[in-house]
């Protein structure tokens, strides 16, 4: 008789089993997924720069590859005048960037007077208040957690400019401005800029004030609705006696959203199920820098200190993955017992066995 | 007409119009089972276990699921997720399940095959087997539906459209069986009547198909012995228990079982709580939006070997492998011509390889299923799908060599 070599067959069974899984979970992830790094949520301009030189080693590579050049003379001539002026106009944009986040580097290590700074906080507020109107498509968010949830670089760029420190320049230009545009000419010097600044942090609130859904709403509310959360991008949707004042409110919300769709292109997605969908390192590198996954998205950089980030993620689990907590405090109960009835159906099997041999 | 007479107790009650004590010994204490059996032989009863849990878990979610278009996708994600009383472990278990149970009934087929228990009066149950097998697929397919996410919609799409035949263009045929021109409320609606009527009744029947095919044969045994039952039985029954080369099934051969399932839970369960998003993709956490096709579409897992088979080819020489992988392991039983019906190391070489190169290489063609099909993994698929197909049309002459042992 052969001989019983059951723990052999478990480990081919659990060898055969684990080599599939690791090739089908981890190492197809691996391909399928880019990989990003974190910047850690510091704005000092490394990623943006880095893009603008890529998208400049694509061009001078296209000029010579065999693959895109056109047999037609005329045609030929044609491309590589196109590769070149977009070679000139990257080339500018570099030195642009370049010039903007060394500017950002120097207002930074000013120090700021926020006695001063409060005076010129006036043109903020002019924009960003509690019911402000809608500019551009969105709403100016509310300033009152700023100095929490902001870096204090990209505040210091967003007055600077808008459109760069978000890196989303590439949708704007002397035609169309960002609706914030207008701020650097209200905010323009170094010290202004550094005295706005310091106001901001030095009258945020206390960091433990900072709940997730606050977070949430000041950071990305205004472009995403987060249905399971009750969340319209006009704030949290009230309970409403008459179906008539609903559906009035339901109106004003699909109006909002064709304004963001015309300021951006399409409707930002709803995030409630977006803890499930993708991977929490792809949403902490995505709202570190949108263009990492989606280049040329019209999502722009939010600016946020890694806490905030953070917070944004949990409250997105709040909304998605709700019953974790209590998942996480079963699944000890439910183990322990199963552990014991394993133990049980071997003492059982024991028993019952002692007469066969 | 039968004499009943009063009854001395509820179980002689019971006995009258019931022979449960008959049926206790048919189906129990005197079902025979060698003795010379591994733990292999108690993944039948793992996927026994595996599938009532499927069954309950199921009649949880189906008291709030909506086969709506509409409503469908945030039934599962909001109202069974988020407010129903513990609906999300009945989701997840359900959902991991499904995924382990492909495993599982990959271990069982693979037992089969590595012991020869498809043979010798045992080809019913192996094709009863590959029937559960079918109907399994079924099931995972149409259940992967009801969420209505991104997965549902396209892999939906896509499979729907395998239907077409390739160049038969038989549109119309793909137009009936979605009852729309895309996947719409139609088709939901009749993925849901299949996953939770149809296939599952099917499946029963199937289960008790195959347990009734098991009868006569009985399992076989890991040194692929021809025991004589009457003459072991007796044996035992005479209280030679350890000399005797059979065991009851209950409880000697169900203490094992037990065993088996108990160490196996502990896995499902840390499976279930800890480690469930292999059993749950991603993407279909997005809900379906017939505008935006996914970067990568890609069945479950437990698929991906086949879809490789269709797709490193053009597409009409693609879907006839593929149809021929779908069936083949059916007529297994009749394409080993070997007169042994025992374990493949006793075979020789020839059956031995063909064994772990069968195995290996439909893992290799799970992980390229998956991958996207470009340079390397394109290359290696399209290997991998020759040498499936080669190894099949193989069989038959290489078993034919083979001598009694
Ligand atoms: C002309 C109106 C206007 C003025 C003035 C203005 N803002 Fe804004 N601000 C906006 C609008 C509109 C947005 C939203 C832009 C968007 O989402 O694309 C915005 C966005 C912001 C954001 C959020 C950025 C993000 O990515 O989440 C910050 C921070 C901010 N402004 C700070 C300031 C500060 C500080 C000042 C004063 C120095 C100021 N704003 C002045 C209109 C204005
Ligand atoms: C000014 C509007 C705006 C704000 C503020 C904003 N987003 Fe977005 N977001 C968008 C738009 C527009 C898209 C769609 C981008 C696309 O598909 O190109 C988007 C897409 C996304 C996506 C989907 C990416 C994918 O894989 O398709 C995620 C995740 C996301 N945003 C998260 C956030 C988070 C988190 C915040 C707050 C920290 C935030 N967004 C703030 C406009 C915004
Ligand atoms: C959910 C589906 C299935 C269930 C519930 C099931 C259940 C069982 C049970 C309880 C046994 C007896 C104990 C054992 O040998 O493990 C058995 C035996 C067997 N099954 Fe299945 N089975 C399923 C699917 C399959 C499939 C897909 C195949 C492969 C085609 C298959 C092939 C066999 C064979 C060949 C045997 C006999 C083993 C032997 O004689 O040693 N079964 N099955």
């Amino acid at each position: 008789m052969m001989k019983n070599n059951e723990t052999l067959i478990l480990a081919v069974i659990v060898f055969f089993s684990l080599v599939t899984y690791f090739l089908v979970e981890p190492f197809a992830h691996k391909v399928l997924h880019k990989h990003v790094d974190s910047k850690d949520f510091v704005y000092d301009g490394t990623d943006d720069i880095a893009q603008v030189q890529n998208t400049i080693t694509k061009l001078e590579s296209d000029k010579t590859d065999q693959e895109k050049i056109q047999k037609d003379e005329e045609k030929e001539t044609l491309r590589q005048k196109n590769i070149l002026e977009s070679i000139v106009s990257a080339k500018s944009k570099l030195e642009m960037k370049k010039t903007f986040f060394a500017d950002l580097k120097r207002i930074s290590s000013l120090k700021g007077n926020a006695t001063k700074g409060k005076d010129l906080y006036v043109s903020c507020t002019g924009c960003h208040y509690d019911g402000a109107e809608a500019m551009g498509g969105v709403f100016p968010p509310t300033l009152k957690n700023a100095g929490l949830i902001y870096d204090k670089n990209y505040l210091i760029g967003i007055i600077k400019d808008p459109a760069i420190i978000s890196n989303v320049d590439h949708k704007f230009d002397e035609m169309v401005l960002h609706p914030m545009d207008s701020v650097k000419y209200m905010v323009s010097t170094d010290e202004d800029i550094a005295n706005v600044v310091a106001y901001i942090l030095e009258t945020a609130p206390k960091a433990e004030s900072l709940t997730p859904k606050i977070a949430y709403e000041n950071a990305c509310g205004r472009c995403h609705a987060l249905k399971y959360e009750n969340w319209t991008q006009l704030g949290t949707k009230p309970i409403f006696k008459h179906k008539k004042d609903e559906l009035a409110y339901d109106i004003k919300v699909l109006e909002y959203e064709d304004a963001i769709k015309v300021y951006m292109g399409k409707l930002p997605p709803d995030l409630s199920m977006y803890t499930r969908s993708r991977s929490q390192d792809f949403l902490r590198t995505f709202i570190e820098n949108p263009q990492n996954h989606l280049a040329g998205t019209a999502m722009p950089r939010t600016g946020v200190t890694a806490d905030t980030a953070e917070k944004v993620l949990e409250h997105l689990k709040d909304a998605g993955d709700t019953k974790r907590h209590e998942r996480e405090e079963i699944a000890i109960y439910v183990m322990i017992y199963i552990v014991i009835f394993a133990i049980f159906a071997f003492l059982w099997k024991k028993q019952v066995w002692r007469d066969l041999h | 007409m039968a004499n009943f007479k009063k009854a001395t107790s509820i179980k002689d009650w019971l006995n009258q119009r019931l022979a449960i004590e008959k049926v206790e010994k048919v189906m129990g204490s005197e079902y025979w089972i060698p003795k010379n059996i591994n733990f292999l032989w108690a993944m039948g009863m793992v996927l026994v276990i595996t599938f009532a849990m499927l069954l309950v878990s199921g009649i949880f979610l189906l008291m709030y699921y909506q086969p709506n278009v509409d409503l469908a996708f945030d039934s599962v994600n909001y109202t069974i997720m988020r407010e129903v009383d513990f609906g999300w472990l009945w989701r997840h278990v359900h959902g991991v399940a499904a995924s382990v149970v492909f495993l599982i009934i990959y271990i069982h087929m693979f037992t089969g095959i590595y012991y020869g228990s498809y043979k010798k009066g045992r080809e019913m149950i192996w094709i009863s087997g590959m029937l559960l097998f079918v109907a399994f697929s079924a099931e995972a397919f149409s259940g992967y539906m009801l969420p209505w996410g991104q997965m549902s919609y396209w892999a939906g799409m896509v499979i729907t459209n395998l239907f077409a035949g390739g160049s038969l263009h038989a549109d119309g045929f793909v137009e009936w069986i979605r009852g729309d021109y895309v996947p719409a409320q139609a088709f939901l609606g009749r993925f849901f009547m299949l996953h939770v009527l149809l296939i599952p009744l099917a499946i029963t029947g199937l289960i008790g198909l195959h347990f009734a095919a098991l009868r006569i044969p009985h399992v076989n045994n890991q040194d692929g012995e021809e025991i004589d039952f009457d003459a072991e039985s007796k044996k035992y029954l005479a209280g030679d228990k350890a000399g005797s080369k059979v065991m009851r099934f209950a409880n000697d051969f169900m203490s094992k079982d037990m065993m088996v399932v108990g160490v196996y839970l502990v896995f499902f369960f840390y499976l279930v709580f800890f480690n469930y998003s292999f059993a749950m993709d991603p993407v279909n956490f997005d809900p379906a939006d017939g505008l935006k096709t996914p970067a990568h579409i890609y069945p479950e897992w437990y698929f991906l070997w086949s879809y490789e088979i269709l797709r490193p080819f053009s597409v009409d020489l693609g879907l006839i492998l593929f149809a021929f992988a779908q069936v083949i392991f059916v007529l297994l039983p009749f394409l080993d011509r070997s007169p042994n019906a025992i374990a493949a190391n006793r075979r020789g070489p020839m059956f031995m390889i063909w064994f772990w190169l069968m195995l290996s290489n439909m893992i290799v063609l799970t992980a390229m299923g998956k991958l996207p099909p470009e340079g390397i993994y394109s290359s290696i698929g399209f290997v991998s799908a020759i040498v499936f197909v080669a190894q099949w049309l193989a069989l038959p002459f290489i078993t034919s060599f083979e001598k009694k042992v």
